[in-house]
């Protein structure tokens, strides 16, 4: 996913050159996970450039580069190390294209590794998707593919507004049989993906929890269950008919996330998904999510984070008999 | 003699200085004045621009005008709140005479002054203040960015802005805008920083009118002065008198020259004073006595001016009264326009929050729409 990744950026700065990359880090090193590897050396530095540390400057620098034409690709290397950034994005990045209706949009992709599964230390583990989602103005996408990685992003720069890209941390070594030199077509933003089909229940996911819900779904089959996966890969939009059509098909759903549950993307997905399909459901939307908690470490995380066995045991929970 | 030629330096404790380590820049041509610059009343004011001094003379009437228009309209309901700039107006007007029509401005919310200077229509730049929920005017027409209400986030949009510009080859200079508050907050120092790494071509300037609301300087910084704040990240800092429109117009030519030919960034103090309250809503007398008040009223920037230039011959009675006449123009049309109830139309809630409106947008405005229209039949 990662070369995926690296390889999205340098064809958008390859055809357009008001593409600028820019972050701490993304420059000589090419990124603390190497994402940016190769663009400085490439395209120079001023269009790979290596910022002061300071999340609010490089954003809010990025603001000012956007209402001048150019197109920035901001990354800020840790989901945790985002929210020095938050006021630029709430209150300006957001916002712009309204309050100046429609004269001022920000074409500005915003990169955050996000999630836990690698191990890391404090703070560099969050799943912070809720904060975002909660933001009107902004788009949020996550890539749980290779070859999404690549088209989303594609998509994300391309956006004439601002998106939020998340990127799953623990799926950057994830290979897959993907030929960078004929990469897929651009799917656009917006657009949720059928990744396994089935008829006994509905597993509604995105990013690093979708390898886990494929599984999980090989492995129901032994218990009697046909499970269908939904990859959301957007946020926002949400692809609410996609979620609906499969859920009215199986009739049960669960909604796997590693964010906390309270307040989480699941809480508005399973509200959504009742509202839609209450005369359709045999059982009440359930969610799998990360327990709410701050980010366990990393001798911990393997509890925190939703895996197979608790998946399978909600999905047990769907023979629901009052 | 070196370390290692002094008498026991073999046994010494001392290590040798760690490498790599060069101080970059002699801070001094960085330091601000003791004293903020001044030209009028001096002996630097014999050396004054007649017809520019007219034309400053006559935008600070009409600003001193603006405000008090301004501050009326907030007493008739007409604009829903106003932080006016009486006694700051030479700081907002040298700020929008120095910039060429390809240069931007980036005001804060206090300084639609500015944005009225540099052309925009006093009815337009008080859209936002009036609550509507859009700027009110196109910021790439005018080169002014939207008024920011947040305090020194728009400081490092001069910046990206300016750097946007330079890469591309383009002669922009950003000049932005922030009051002595707003240098607290971290983007003011973010912004700084990017500013003087990548030599952008901008101009900060600080409008250090005393407080913010209420809190005076001594709690806001234990710096000698705001523009001192310039020589960590390596840029000149400048102190001058805020209420002094020649010297303003100076030092803020001389910053905006030194940026355009790429020698970076610099921070400008204007020592002013707020005459009124932070906005309409606010009470100053419960932070501040009339003495001082009084004492500023003395160094008043209108007053300044007028003086000087009726000394000197370049005003006379006539003229004032054609400047006086020309203010009330403005201000007659201000009041025509602003009391023209605004056109607002509840579906605009939706039409620009995306690009491409999301699914669930076209349902909440499908509900709006049906509740409109069921009150039309109401």
């Amino acid at each position: 996913m990662a070369q995926a990744l690296t390889r999205a950026m340098r064809d958008a700065m390859a055809e357009d050159p008001t593409v600028h990359v820019m972050g701490e880090d993304v420059g000589t090193l090419g990124g603390v996970f190497r994402i940016t590897d190769g663009l400085a050396k490439e395209f120079g530095e001023e269009r790979c450039t290596d910022t002061p540390l300071a999340e609010a400057g490089i954003l809010g620098a990025a603001v000012g580069m956007a209402m001048y034409g150019l197109r920035p690709v901001v990354e800020m290397q840790f989901d945790a190390f985002a929210y020095p950034a938050f006021e630029q994005l709430i209150s300006h990045v957001a916002k712009m294209r309204n309050r100046t209706r429609g004269a001022m949009p920000l074409p500005i992709t915003i990169r955050v590794p996000y999630g836990g599964g690698i191990g890391g230390v404090e703070h560099h583990c969050d799943s912070s998707e809720a904060y975002y989602v909660a933001t009107p103005g902004l788009h949020v996408v996550t890539p749980a593919t290779v070859e999404d990685a690549y088209g989303l992003l594609r998509a994300s720069i391309a956006s004439d507004d601002p998106v939020v890209f998340l990127e799953p941390k623990r799926l950057y070594w994830s290979k897959a049989d993907w030929r960078p030199e004929a990469p897929a077509a651009v799917p656009g933003i917006g657009k949720a993906l059928v990744r396994r089909a089935g008829t006994s229940a509905t597993l509604i996911t995105y990013g690093p929890s979708l390898p886990v819900c494929l599984e999980a779904a090989e492995a129901a089959r032994e218990e009697g269950w046909d499970l269908e996966v939904v990859d959301l890969r957007s946020l926002v939009p949400f692809d609410e008919q996609t979620v609906v059509e499969s859920v009215r098909r199986t009739g049960r759903a669960v909604v796997v996330h590693e964010a906390g549950g309270f307040g989480g993307p699941g809480a508005e997905i399973a509200a959504r998904v009742t509202e839609r399909c209450f005369h359709h459901l045999e059982a009440p939307v359930l969610r799998v999510t990360g327990f709410d908690i701050p980010y366990p470490p990393p001798m911990l995380e393997k509890h925190h984070l939703p895996g197979v066995d608790r998946i399978l045991d909600t999905v047990a929970r769907l023979q629901w008999e009052n | 003699m070196t370390v290692q030629e002094l008498p026991g330096a073999g046994a010494s404790h001392r290590s040798t200085p760690p490498p790599a380590w060069s101080p970059r820049t002699d801070a001094a041509p960085l330091l601000p004045d003791p004293e903020p610059y001044r030209v009028l009343g001096t002996e630097a004011a014999d050396r004054l621009d007649p017809e520019l001094m007219r034309r400053c003379y006559a935008e600070l009437v009409r600003g001193r005008r603006y405000n008090a228009q301004a501050t009326a309209l907030t007493k008739q309901g007409r604009l829903a709140v106003y932080p006016s700039t009486v006694g700051q107006e030479a700081c907002e007007i040298a700020a929008a005479l120095v910039l060429e029509e390809q240069d931007w401005l980036f005001p804060s919310y206090r300084d639609t002054l500015a944005a009225v200077a540099r052309g925009l229509d006093p009815v337009q730049a008080l859209t936002l203040l009036r609550g509507d929920w859009h700027t009110g005017y196109d910021p790439r027409e005018h080169r002014i960015a939207p008024l920011s209400t947040p305090l020194a986030t728009q400081l490092p949009h001069a910046v990206g802005l300016a750097h946007a510009a330079r890469l591309r080859g383009d002669d922009v200079v950003a000049l932005a805008m922030v009051g002595d508050g707003g240098t607290s907050e971290g983007d003011f120092h973010e912004a700084l920083n990017f500013a003087a790494v990548w030599q952008a071509p901008v101009v900060f300037l600080v409008q250090n009118n005393g407080f913010a609301i209420s809190v005076p300087l001594a709690k806001q910084t234990a710096a000698p002065t705001l523009a001192h704040k310039a020589v960590g990240y390596g840029m000149p800092g400048r102190l001058v008198d805020g209420n002094d429109i020649a010297a303003m117009h100076e030092v803020l030519t001389e910053a905006v020259r030194r940026a355009r030919a790429g020698g970076g960034p610099t921070l400008i103090e204007a020592v002013t004073y707020r005459m009124e309250a932070h906005t309409n809503a606010d009470d100053a007398t419960r932070y501040r006595g009339d003495a001082e008040v009084e004492a500023w009223k003395a160094h008043d920037p209108v007053d300044l001016l007028e003086r000087e230039l009726t000394a000197r011959g370049i005003i006379d009675e006539t003229a004032i009264q054609a400047v006086r006449d020309d203010a009330e123009t403005m201000a007659a049309a201000l009041r025509e326009g602003m009391n023209a109830d605004p056109v607002v139309d509840p579906m605009d809630l939706f039409a620009h929050v995306y690009a491409e409106q999301t699914d669930r947008l076209r349902e909440q405005a499908a509900m709006l729409r049906a509740e409109l229209e069921a009150e039309d039949q109401a």
